[in-house]
């Protein structure tokens, strides 16, 4: 294999700027953890309010949320990141238009969030139904004959069970959101994927370039994978054993 | 205090209910019996509204189950239901089993709700395990948690939904032991059992259901007695022989 | 005309994004069967007593599993020409690493299949004088094959839309083909959407047909 290797790549200076090749990977760990949190954060909130619904008796409620999940899991992410910044813009009211495209501030960075997390929250809505419909139908009845309303229901007695249910599934959607934020390299968010082709195209070190950018992946999953497993330590219930 | 008139009650074509009507007076004892798949649990689910129903009305101390007028949570809250597998809330300890719905629906304070729980504990013979979770309890003391988290509720009447079918053999007593004393306290009472010493003991009237029908209806010493249908005495060999 | 689009300029572009179809549809079909083969080998390997071979499989499939998959696609994009010596084009590249990263998603997929199968059919195959090739070959691995039907078809609709990401090495693809021909015409926000409309019929349409035989397939166990 002819390939110069250079592992002191990483202290040299950029070719058109004062900082290090190290400056740019630190960033691009920056933003990808702040696409992947923000969004991870939209989809918990926005896919546990879907996913409850779909578990509800009202069919066009329910028809809305399947609606929901499966306009989300058919079309592939990166067409989606392609969709919301380049497409929705244009569908938009002309002033509001002009706003996004001209003077939104960190517009690259919202529509990345935005977009990874509206497609996580289908795939987490999923879980949740999973989740409230693997519970017992006695538990829903006696929530109800305890004067408990089907909100109170939800809130007291089945959803706390139907998230610790899913843990792992969560766990390795925690996961999936970090490896799904590199499409947003697309729409030229600075994160982490996108510096790695700028630094292989400006430093000519590709080899170098991929070993760090793949180890700063590696410990965004690894350190997705320690919280949950924290949170599911934190939240087991003494002396229960899964119905499966 | 529980009137059930010409109820029916039917999934698609499947007819679960047909013409079902009794009443339970103040303080009376019930033990509804029948063979599976006869409508009796469904009957009793209806009596607070856990079932929805076609036709037929029930008046639960004057108020009428499943109007559209009726606040049914509010009157879900006075009416104690114990079910066949406990359904405690397993992500809760015994005493959060015990007070969550004093606090949340009866709007106790938390002081007060615990006091209750504890006392309720304490007359079903399980205070040493206030702190545990319903994991950690064997299935005869969760059904008595269970029982005693209606009573937390100071329910007016209490329905059994096969309360003790759940449970292992040895276990069954110490639960028909706690339903004895509630009926000998005067709790208007509505079991689905197949327990006929419990019935022989506390019940006022047996009834016995077939297929969604209400075939007997009976006092306790008519019922034992001369049991008038040909399914009933069947069906009561089979119990009385085990 | 609606919100001033103009999809006029689609006719014209179809046999160019049909071209582009088609090479996403030879991708995710190549993907597949490599996949799959290669996945069921790593199950094997996973599962065997050797473990040496068990724990190799299982890096491999953790690795793959654990990084974004436009950062393999990048990986193999450096690496195939710098260990051959030769340049390859990105749609030659873009094959081998869909094999190579899919494999890992399918190897788990058999594995659970292999396991759902009862050890009693392992049992059954020694006690009729199988090896371990023929137990497996004959025995095990179609009864895990078939049982598996369903969630090998959904993680190869998962995949279809994986393909879109050639994009970052820029082979054509369906995605790429839109792209450009919006260019060509001054049309790419007409583009973006009739491309999002031919992925999402493809893919429900499968999805639908998956949940149907998952149906048939739930009855028959």
């Amino acid at each position: 294999m002819d390939y110069h290797w250079n592992w002191g790549i990483f202290f040299v200076q950029v070719q058109n700027g004062d900082e290090t090749y190290l400056d740019w990977l630190i960033n691009g760990f920056g933003w990808t953890v702040a696409v992947s949190v923000s969004a991870w954060i939209i989809a918990l909130s926005l896919g546990s309010v879907i996913g409850t619904l779909r578990t509800t008796t009202r069919p066009w409620v329910v028809m809305l949320g399947n609606t929901w999940v499966e306009c989300f899991r058919n079309v592939p992410l990166l067409v989606q990141m392609l969709l919301w910044f380049f497409v929705v813009p244009e569908l938009l009211p002309k002033d509001l238009s002009m706003w996004v495209k001209q003077d939104m501030p960190a517009k690259e960075f919202i529509t990345a969030t935005l977009c990874l997390g509206l497609f996580t929250s289908a795939r987490i809505a999923e879980q949740v139904r999973a989740g409230i419909q693997s519970l017992p139908r006695g538990q829903h009845y006696a929530g109800m004959a305890m004067g408990f309303t089907t909100p109170q229901t939800y809130r007291y007695v089945l959803l706390p069970m139907a998230f610790r249910i899913i843990i792992p599934p969560l766990t390795s959607e925690f996961m999936s959101v970090f490896k799904n934020s590199s499409v947003a390299f697309a729409i030229s968010v600075l994160e982490l994927t996108f510096v790695s082709r700028q630094m292989q195209e400006d430093s000519e070190q590709g080899i170098e370039t991929y070993v760090a950018v793949t180890a700063l992946y590696f410990l965004c999953a690894f350190i997705a994978n320690r919280v949950m497993s924290f949170i599911d330590k934190r939240t087991r219930v003494p002396g229960y054993v899964s119905a499966k | 205090m529980i009137e059930i008139s010409h109820v029916n009650k039917h999934y698609g074509a499947f007819q679960v209910l047909t013409d079902c009507s009794t009443t339970v007076a103040k303080g009376e004892v019930i033990v509804v019996c029948g063979p599976s798949g006869s409508g009796k649990s469904t009957l009793i689910k209806t009596v607070n509204g856990l079932e929805p129903f076609q036709s037929g009305t029930i008046m639960v101390d004057g108020i009428s189950v499943g109007a559209p007028s009726t606040d049914m949570p509010k009157l879900r809250a006075r009416v104690g239901m114990v079910f066949q597998n406990f359904e405690l809330f397993p992500h809760m300890s015994i005493t959060e089993n015990l007070t969550i719905g004093q606090i949340k629906v009866l709007n106790r304070s938390k002081e007060e709700a615990m006091a209750t729980g504890l006392k309720l504990l304490d007359r079903v013979g399980l205070k040493a395990q206030a702190a545990k979770f319903p994991g950690q309890l064997s299935g005869g003391q969760q059904q008595r948690v269970a029982i005693a988290r209606a009573l937390s509720m100071n329910p007016i009447c209490m329905l059994f939904d096969e309360p003790t079918s759940a449970l292992d053999p040895e276990m069954v007593n110490e639960v028909l032991d706690v339903m004895v004393e509630l009926a000998h306290e005067g709790m208007t009472m509505m079991c689905v059992t197949h327990e006929m010493g419990f019935a022989r003991k506390v019940a006022n009237r047996v009834i016995f259901m077939d297929q969604g029908h209400i075939i007997e209806d009976a006092t306790k010493d008519d019922f034992f007695g001369t049991p008038r249908g040909e399914r009933a005495q069947q069906f009561l060999s089979k119990i009385l022989s085990h | 005309m609606f919100f001033g689009l103009d999809f006029s300029v689609l006719a014209p572009s179809l046999p160019f994004l049909w071209t582009g179809l088609q090479y996403s549809v030879k991708l995710t079909l190549i993907a597949m069967s490599g996949g799959i083969v290669l996945g069921t080998l790593l199950a094997l390997a996973r599962l065997s007593s050797n473990r040496l071979l068990s724990n190799a499989a299982q890096v491999y499939v953790d690795t793959m599993r654990s990084i974004p998959l436009v950062m393999v696609i990048l990986w193999f994009f450096l690496l195939i020409p710098l260990l051959t010596g030769n340049p390859v084009g990105a749609e030659s590249s873009a094959m081998l690493t869909f094999i190579a990263f899919e494999a890992a998603y399918y190897s788990e997929i058999m594995r659970a299949g292999i396991q759902s199968v009862s050890r009693g059919q392992v049992a059954a195959g020694d006690a009729l004088g199988f090896t371990y090739r023929q137990t497996m070959g004959y025995i095990v691995l179609p009864q895990a094959f078939r049982n598996m039907i369903p969630v090998l078809l959904t993680q190869t609709i998962v995949l279809f839309q994986d393909t879109s990401l050639v994009y970052i090495i820029g082979a054509k693809d369906l995605l790429k083909a839109a792209e450009i021909a919006g260019k060509n015409y001054n049309r790419p926000i007409e583009m973006y959407i009739f491309v999002a409309i031919i992925y999402f019929v493809i893919c429900f349409t499968l999805s639908q047909t998956v949940k149907r035989l998952q149906k048939r397939v739930a009855i028959i166990r």
